[in-house]
């Protein structure tokens, strides 16, 4: 996984190419604790990511609960494959997704 | 029929991926197939890693039987007799601040999967999935 991080303002966009899983969420954790700080717009460019388990359901889980008290959580470039398992575990209603 | 033993750990996670991985791409896999089975390979190995010998670790194997039609692949364990599936289902119409993520990816095991089925046979948590691939 490798992860980008452009912050613009208060706007943070967080690209994530490669595989979210049970190895690599922690690394994607700690880069959001680590940085959303201030930050009202946390959006996660997901259109290089190919793949997603349920340790990356619980990082965006907890990034949409800390954005929920100071903004809001964007999740955008989702591709079939992501977004049949947002689908299934209904984050596909939980998440804010373009 | 194949299989392959290794210490149940997250750092084997990527060794037990690419054992099945490399097997469904000889029989043509269809891709959202791969991806189901991906996952479901990642939560059970996971979980085995995560709870079955808390707090000692021991091992795992895998075994597969993959054919042009089905793919069934068995998570062996000796560890404490414990069936997945008889935990409830997670809410998944909940809102972020309602969510636990707990039984999530047992639950996505479930919901992709043709066939799952466990038993305690021998001191060993034996887990089977099975998915079609035509």
């Amino acid at each position: 996984m490798t992860i980008n991080k452009n912050q613009n303002g208060e706007t943070l966009t967080i690209a994530i190419e490669g595989r979210l899983d049970t190895v690599t969420a922690p690394q994607l954790e700690t880069e959001v604790k680590a940085s959303v700080d201030g930050i009202k717009e946390l959006i996660f460019d997901m259109s290089k990511l190919e793949y997603i388990s349920s340790a990356g359901l619980r990082v965006l889980l907890s990034s949409q609960k800390i954005m929920n008290k100071q903004g809001k959580m964007i999740v955008r470039g989702a591709g079939e494959a992501i977004m049949e398992i947002f689908d299934v575990t209904g984050f596909a209603d939980l998440l804010n997704i373009e | 029929m194949k299989d392959i033993t290794v210490k149940a750990t997250d750092e084997e996670l990527n060794t037990v991926i690419a054992f099945v991985t490399e097997q469904l791409e000889t029989v043509d896999c269809p891709m959202k197939a791969q991806m189901q089975l991906e996952v479901a390979v990642e939560e059970l190995f996971v979980n085995i890693a995560h709870y079955a010998y808390a707090p000692e670790t021991g091992n795992a194997t895998i075994r597969t039987e993959i054919t042009g039609e089905t793919a069934e692949i068995t998570f062996i364990d000796s560890g404490m007799p414990y069936d997945p599936l008889a935990k409830p289902d997670p809410d998944v119409t909940l809102s972020a601040e309602e969510r636990k993520i707990g039984g999530l990816g047992i639950y996505m095991v479930k919901k992709s999967m043709d066939d799952v089925r466990y038993e305690y046979t021998d001191g060993k948590n034996i887990l089977t999935i099975v998915k079609k691939l035509v």
